[in-house]
């Protein structure tokens, strides 16, 4: 390996980690501030102008707070559980392309590499429930199992979709292929399959789920579970935990991006570049945000019906459609 | 089939409504007031921590020590003492205290007074660490502002316990 | 965990654990405790614990004057302070032979109605919170602001009112809290329909809401459950209607009833409850009639004479009852209060028996508890 190998791994590593920090703090703010507006009231405004300092506030508070391991828990699992959900979000952000030039590592089965580092989260947060002695944690850890298992199996029935139609596992030629005006972009390739955006869809919802966000954050649950399988959790045992979700909802959102909505093409074909692929991965974060704020959450039977009724129906039928698209028009 | 389909297509129709909803109440202006820089009137029945009343001719507390707050209050927080002067028809207030701890606002005191000798102050952010500057001393206060300006005809707003919000 | 404890009714004994949600849990609103007794999340036994909160409001009527005892009614049910004084002031007007001016019924009733919507409004945002859902509250708490502000300029104070007389009401209301009350209603109906393009018609609610925590007729009529409960299994029992008290009998409403009897049907009657109020504010303030808001003949120390007397009206969670003993003396013998929630809440054990977690705090907030009102 020689050294300039070494220094920009070296580089995308503190890259990786800036950005997830970063992200995490200001997307906390961005939620409360958008909270805030689709509520009728301003969010945190007190620190730092308009309250732009808040993130830095709360990351001092956390910092400063003891952390601490319940009697009788199992401390070496809830030291390791914040660990092991936060190392998957940052592992897959070394593969996503962020623009042309502008990526980690890019390695031919990108796609399985994101999946299957997403798949580590459920196994941490089951882990930390467990670990809590706690019983509202071990409800949570076992709503987390059944939860993210179930929706595992609609988003990869969504990816072989998309990767059956563009032919390719590497992230960066997935988007490459989706250059020119936003028609391009696998959203709106109906000749792919001419029901692509539900597909879209069918991946947005299960990314909602497998980041257990609402209105599917039967983990958390706070009117029930109190804090889930956080509850347990203090200073920045819960820091890492919150700035895994929103580290999480950025790979989805960027996974959503790079596969449905062109990636860092722009929408007219020129003037591509990193700005487009942030544009639209906040956009996409917004939507998030704004599906949070608006609906109440579902029931844990009503989730798994959705799951087995709906999606995963929907997305095994768009595959065949995509599977016989494929013999019948490109043949 | 049909049914599925249509169950499918009116609870995501449903979700989008309830989408549109919000965003549409995301761009209009909050409607928040931010307490420690900006802060609503009180009305003018607003019910404070009650206040002896001046006589505006003479300066001097209206109360004539009659007790009927006393009397009146469901949780004994009122203490009025007075005593008769010489060459005076009534009794004169010496002593009012009012134990804020107690007192739940009621308003019974003020409705009971014939001679209208109570007030309630528009004060409405008392805070403090300590429980003693809640055990008011009516008649001090008033005696303090009657000697801080000889002749005032109105009643000056009322002072509020030392700490102020942070 | 705390060793299993050992349910000798349940099949698996050794698989059930107790889960203490509450006396301080996000869901219970207040000081309840609920004992849980689990088998993973199914509940199968769900034992109230109250008293968290118990103030001897009972026992405190024995120890105070006649007035002295109305402030305490307002912090019974401190979301629906209104129709607690209501009751009482009106039962020791019955026991006085008070009359009470056709102003002051009038005013009454609109108070009344308006402290009704704002306590459904609370329950509104905070059954959604229980949900999951956060911003509904925030919408609610905003309608019910203005609503707070009209009462405070009235009353003179924002929750725990006492604003009632016996023999009237204290203050006459002013042209602004009319006006007030006409904007208000313009507000609120065009409101109620974004409420159920928001929330009502959501799949996600509906879902989650229909066929849950149904509580049937009959067990209402066992546990004496009133109000939307008993209003959301279809019986249209509402003391406005059956036994008319104030002026009601001059307004058109109707009492909404849904036969579900599940926690949407619940919900469905306090929505359309806010409606029915709405109506009735609207033609009150029509009708209301000019002249003394406080019957003069009252006397200063009042002494009802001996008897047992009762007054009951329909509060926003059901039915309250003051039943007052006088020996014609100027402190009551006996004050008894029959409160809905309690009611209300004594059918949660059985009601929730076999359901999950997340339906049983669903159902417990289709109750619309006010915990104080539980342990009064």
């Amino acid at each position: 390996m020689s050294l300039s190998e070494l220094l920009r791994m070296l580089v995308y590593v503190v890259g990786v980690m800036a950005f997830v920090g970063l992200n995490a703090a200001y997307l906390v703010l961005a939620e409360r501030k958008g909270a805030g507006r689709f509520q009728r009231r301003p969010g945190p405004t007190e620190v730092g102008y308009a309250g732009w300092l808040q993130p830095v506030a709360d990351g001092v508070k956390l910092l400063c707070k003891q952390l601490i391991v319940p009697p009788g828990a199992d401390a070496a699992l809830f030291r390791l559980a914040p660990l092991l959900v936060m190392i998957p979000a940052m592992m897959s952000l070394a593969v996503i392309p962020f623009s042309e030039t502008l990526v980690g590592r890019n390695i031919n089965v990108g796609l399985v590499f994101v999946f299957a580092f997403g798949a580590i989260n459920v196994m941490a947060v089951m882990l930390s429930g467990w670990a809590s002695r706690n019983k509202y944690a071990i409800i949570s850890a076992a709503r987390v199992v059944s939860q993210d298992v179930a929706y595992e199996i609609p988003m990869l029935l969504v990816v072989i979709t998309m990767l059956m139609a563009t032919g390719t596992m590497n992230l960066h030629e997935i988007v490459q292929q989706q250059a020119g005006w936003f028609w391009h972009w696998n959203l709106f390739r109906l000749d792919l399959n001419p029901l692509m955006p539900v597909t879209f869809i069918i991946f947005f919802t299960c990314m909602l789920a497998e980041t257990n966000r609402a209105p599917f954050d039967m983990a958390e649950a706070e009117s029930e579970l109190v804090a889930g399988a956080f509850t347990e959790y203090a200073g920045m045992g819960f820091g890492v935990f919150f700035m895994a979700e929103y580290a999480n909802i950025v790979v989805g959102c960027a996974m959503t991006t790079l596969l449905f909505l062109g990636g860092w093409q722009s929408p007219f074909g020129v003037g591509s570049g990193v700005i487009w692929f942030l544009l639209k991965m906040y956009a996409v974060v917004f939507t998030v945000i704004w599906v949070r704020w608006t609906f109440p959450r579902t029931q844990f039977y009503n989730l798994l019906n959705l799951s087995w009724k709906i999606l995963i129906p929907l997305s095994l039928f768009t595959l065949i459609l995509t599977a016989v698209m494929m013999k019948v028009l490109r043949a | 089939m049909k049914k599925y389909l249509k169950e499918i297509g009116g609870g995501f129709y449903s979700l989008m409504l309830g989408m549109r909803v919000t965003l549409a109440q995301f761009f209009k202006p909050t409607v928040t007031v931010h307490y420690p820089h900006e802060s609503l009137k009180m009305t003018p029945r607003f019910r404070g921590h009650i206040e002896l009343v001046r006589d505006p001719k003479t300066g001097q507390a209206m109360c004539f020590a009659c007790k009927v707050c006393e009397k009146a209050c469901p949780s004994d927080c009122i203490i009025v003492e007075g005593v008769k002067k010489e060459g005076e028809k009534r009794k004169s207030v010496t002593e009012f205290k009012l134990d804020f701890t107690k007192c739940s606002l009621c308003g019974s005191c003020v409705e009971a007074c014939k001679s209208n000798a109570i007030q309630f102050s528009k004060a409405y952010n008392m805070v403090s660490m300590n429980k003693e500057d809640f055990i008011m001393n009516l008649f001090q206060k008033l005696e303090s502002e009657r000697s801080a300006d000889g002749q005032a005809t109105a009643t000056p707003p009322p002072e509020q316990p030392k700490s102020e919000v942070p | 965990m705390s060793a299993p404890e050992v349910i000798p009714a349940s099949d698996k004994p050794c698989e059930t654990f107790v889960l203490n949600v509450g006396p301080q849990h996000p869901a219970t609103h207040g000081v309840l405790r609920l004992k849980l007794t689990m088998d993973g999340e199914y509940i199968m036994r769900a034992e109230p614990v109250c008293g968290y909160i118990h103030r001897m409001h009972e026992k405190m009527g024995e120890n105070r004057t006649w007035a002295q005892f109305l402030p305490n009614t307002g912090r019974i049910d401190y979301l629906a302070a209104m129709a607690y004084n209501h009751a009482y002031v009106a039962a020791v007007e019955r026991a006085a032979k008070i009359a009470v001016p056709p102003r002051a019924e009038y005013i009454r009733v609109i108070t009344t109605e308006l402290n009704r919507i704002s306590s459904h409004l609370v329950w509104f945002g905070a059954f959604l919170l229980d949900l999951g859902g956060f911003t509904p509250l925030l919408y609610a708490f905003d309608d019910r602001e203005q609503i707070l502000d009209m009462l405070e300029a009235v009353t003179g104070s924002r929750l725990t009112y006492c604003y009632y007389r016996f023999g009237g009401v204290c203050n006459d209301v002013d042209a602004d809290f009319i006006r007030g009350c006409r904007d208000f209603v313009a507000r609120l109906r065009p409101r109620l329909k974004m409420y159920r393009t928001l929330v009502t018609d959501n799949i996600i609610l509906r879902k989650r809401l229909e066929g849950i925590g149904f509580i049937s007729q009959e067990m209402c009529r066992k546990y004496g459950a009133t109000g939307p409960v008993i209003r959301g299994s279809g019986v249209a029992y509402d003391v406005r209607k059956i036994e008319p008290y104030s002026v009601y009998r001059e307004f058109d409403f109707d009492i909404p009833t849904f036969p579900e009897g599940d926690c949407m049907a619940r919900y469905l009657v306090r929505m359309e409850e806010m409606a029915q109020s709405l109506r009735i504010i609207e033609q009150a303030v029509d009708k209301l009639p000019d002249g003394p808001v406080l019957s003069s003949g009252v006397p200063r120390v009042l002494k009802p004479p001996a008897g047992d007397y009762c007054f009951a009206v329909e509060a926003a969670r059901g039915r309250f009852l003051v039943r007052i003993v006088s020996d014609n003396k100027e402190i009551p013998y006996r004050v008894r209060l029959r409160t809905p929630c309690f009611s209300n809440l004594s059918l949660f054990e059985e009601a929730t028996a076999g359901m999950m977690l997340p339906d049983a705090l669903a159902v417990l907030g289709s109750l619309d508890l006010v915990i104080p009102d539980i342990d009064r």
